[in-house]
């Protein structure tokens, strides 16, 4: 089965017809590069699956379940937009990586990576501060030694417990920056960082989430062309551990050797599709064929 | 009258300024930032009567709001509430400085906040963020940082305004030296109060001047 289904997605700004009919699936461990000339509607597409934008029509579905589905959408008049956790949940299941990386400036490296799960975990840590301050509160009260030695083991074992899932998230964060390299790293801050380290910080901090399908929008278009080949050499690496991936780009010879499947679009439609043979050596459509064209010149 | 006993004096008066300024800052930047909430709401007359209320409180003159504050309870419940409660004239200043200050704070925060770009919100929902930890861990840090140089501006403004409280008869440190003036005929302790204020605003400008470094640990 397919781990995400996209189904007749059709998004309106306004008067403009952003999005005409999107529908694609994707594999479990599938890269696929989305392509396309600056206006086709690639970025609104990866916002709607992030549901930064909420599509007028069309189904998401993610192993099998429904995400979201314009049309009730529409009747249950905006639910999911209104219901905050709800939403959250839906978003855990797709991470997304942005051109600008929009890392959080005030915010170490790690700490970038750390906020949002133990946030997640934030109730779980709260209890357990609780209970490590009650604990030593009676500590000083407890008269004989042999009390006295009862709750320090208690809380021994309960801080251990409670804590060990914030030590998880840590220990994974760090394994996390070891993948994109950056663990070196750890303590600096965004702005101390080259564009091609924050992307692969951006890179790392969507990871830590665990997503099911990972989104990039242009990753390295914001980059000088030497610092692009930092970032798709991340990008190529998680590949090969089987990250599920959706790539808008305009690299095409990145997208030609990564990708399992490429997508070209058009003025709001899916215009060809197919694996990066066909596509980039064979294409059917003229309007492909233009595009590829034109991309060889630049 | 001996200088120890103007200091004494003036000192006394200089307790009542302090308070004043701090319960003023302790209550108006919460305030303020509600305010600011009202005043950016999604929520149409909300926001329209919030900005309105906003535009009134920056338009008027203190002084002016000082006597509608401290006069205009009374009139309205036929009995001066705040002239006979015990310290009521200085909580009807409190109140007035409160309301005026937590107004201009409050469009201090809404330039901060307008400030941050969409970006930060949208990384932040992506990875699962609810609306309140977006604005507390990821949005208030980065406005704190850059509304320190705006915000202390207002607060060694509001030393200063504090002397205003004098029109409702709150003895602060220029009423205690003025009271000196006109019963001892003396002009030097109206300077030397104003020497307090000097070294208040002096300490204030060291104190903002380290925050602002301790915040320089990052740029945007
Ligand atoms: N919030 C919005 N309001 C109105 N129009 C929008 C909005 N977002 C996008 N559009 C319009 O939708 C169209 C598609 O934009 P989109 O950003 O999805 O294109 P893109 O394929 O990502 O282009 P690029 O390669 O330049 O990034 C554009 O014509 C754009 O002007
Ligand atoms: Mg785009």
């Amino acid at each position: 089965m397919a781990i995400l289904e996209v189904k007749g997605i059709k998004k309106n700004f306004g008067q403009t017809e952003v999005l005409k009919g999107i529908g694609f699936s994707v594999e479990k461990g599938e890269v696929v590069a989305i392509i396309g000339s600056s206006g086709s509607g690639k970025t609104t597409l990866l916002r709607c699956l992030n549901f930064l934008e909420f599509a007028d029509e069309g189904t998401i579905s993610v192993n099998g379940e429904v995400l979201y589905d314009g049309a009730s959408e529409r009747q249950a008049k905006k639910k999911l937009k209104n219901s905050d956790k709800q939403l959250r949940r839906k978003r855990l299941h797709f991470g997304l990586v942005f051109q600008s990386f929009n890392l959080f400036p005030h915010k170490s490296v790690m700490d970038n990576l750390l906020l949002a799960p133990t946030l997640q975990f934030k109730k779980e840590v709260r209890q357990a501060k609780r209970a490590e301050r009650a604990a030593k509160a009676k500590l000083k009260k407890a008269k004989t030694e042999e009390e006295k030695q009862a709750i320090e083991l208690e809380l021994k074992e309960k801080t251990s417990l409670d804590y060990s899932c914030l030590a998880e998230i840590k220990e994974k964060a760090a394994a996390t920056l070891e993948r994109v390299g950056l663990l070196d790293k750890k303590n600096s801050y965004p702005c101390e960082l080259s564009g091609g380290q924050q992307q692969r910080v951006a890179i790392a901090r969507a990871l830590i989430m665990n997503p099911d399908i990972l989104c990039f929008d242009e990753p390295t278009s914001a980059l000088d062309p030497e610092l692009t080949g930092e970032v798709l050499k991340v990008i190529r690496e998680l590949k090969n551990t089987d990250t599920t991936m959706i790539v808008v780009t305009h690299e095409m010879e990145f997208a030609e050797d990564v990708a399992d499947k490429v997508i070209f679009m058009a003025n709001g439609v899916i215009e060809e599709e197919g694996n990066p043979e066909e596509v980039f050596k064979r294409p059917k459509s003229e309007k492909t064929k233009s595009f590829l064209a034109s991309r060889k010149n630049v | 009258m001996s200088f120890i006993e103007v200091t004494k004096q003036l000192l006394s008066g200089f307790g009542t300024t302090c308070l004043l300024f701090i319960l003023t800052i302790l209550f108006a930047l919460p305030l303020g930032l509600i305010i600011c909430f009202g005043s950016t709401t999604r929520f149409k007359p909300l926001r329209y009567v919030t900005r309105a209320f906003v535009w009134i409180i920056r338009g008027t003159p203190l002084m002016l709001q000082l006597f509608v504050v401290f006069y205009v309870p009374g009139m309205l419940f036929d009995s001066p509430i705040f002239a006979t409660l015990e310290n009521g004239r200085f909580i009807a200043a409190l109140i007035a400085f409160v309301i005026n200050y937590a107004c201009y704070f409050s469009e201090i925060f809404r330039g901060g906040i307008e400030s941050i770009s969409k970006g930060q919100y949208e990384a932040a929902a992506v990875l699962g963020m609810s609306k309140g930890q977006t604005f507390f861990h990821v949005v208030l840090p980065q406005v704190i940082k850059r509304i320190i140089p705006p915000m202390s501006n207002e607060i060694i403004t509001l030393v200063k305004d504090t002397s205003l409280a004098r029109v409702i008869s709150v003895i602060d440190i220029i009423f205690a030296a003025e009271t000196i003036l006109s019963l001892k005929a003396l002009m030097w302790p109206l300077f030397y109060a104003g020497a307090f204020y000097l070294v208040f605003n002096g300490v204030l400008t060291l104190l903002f001047g380290y925050v602002e470094r301790k915040l320089n640990y990052y740029k945007v």
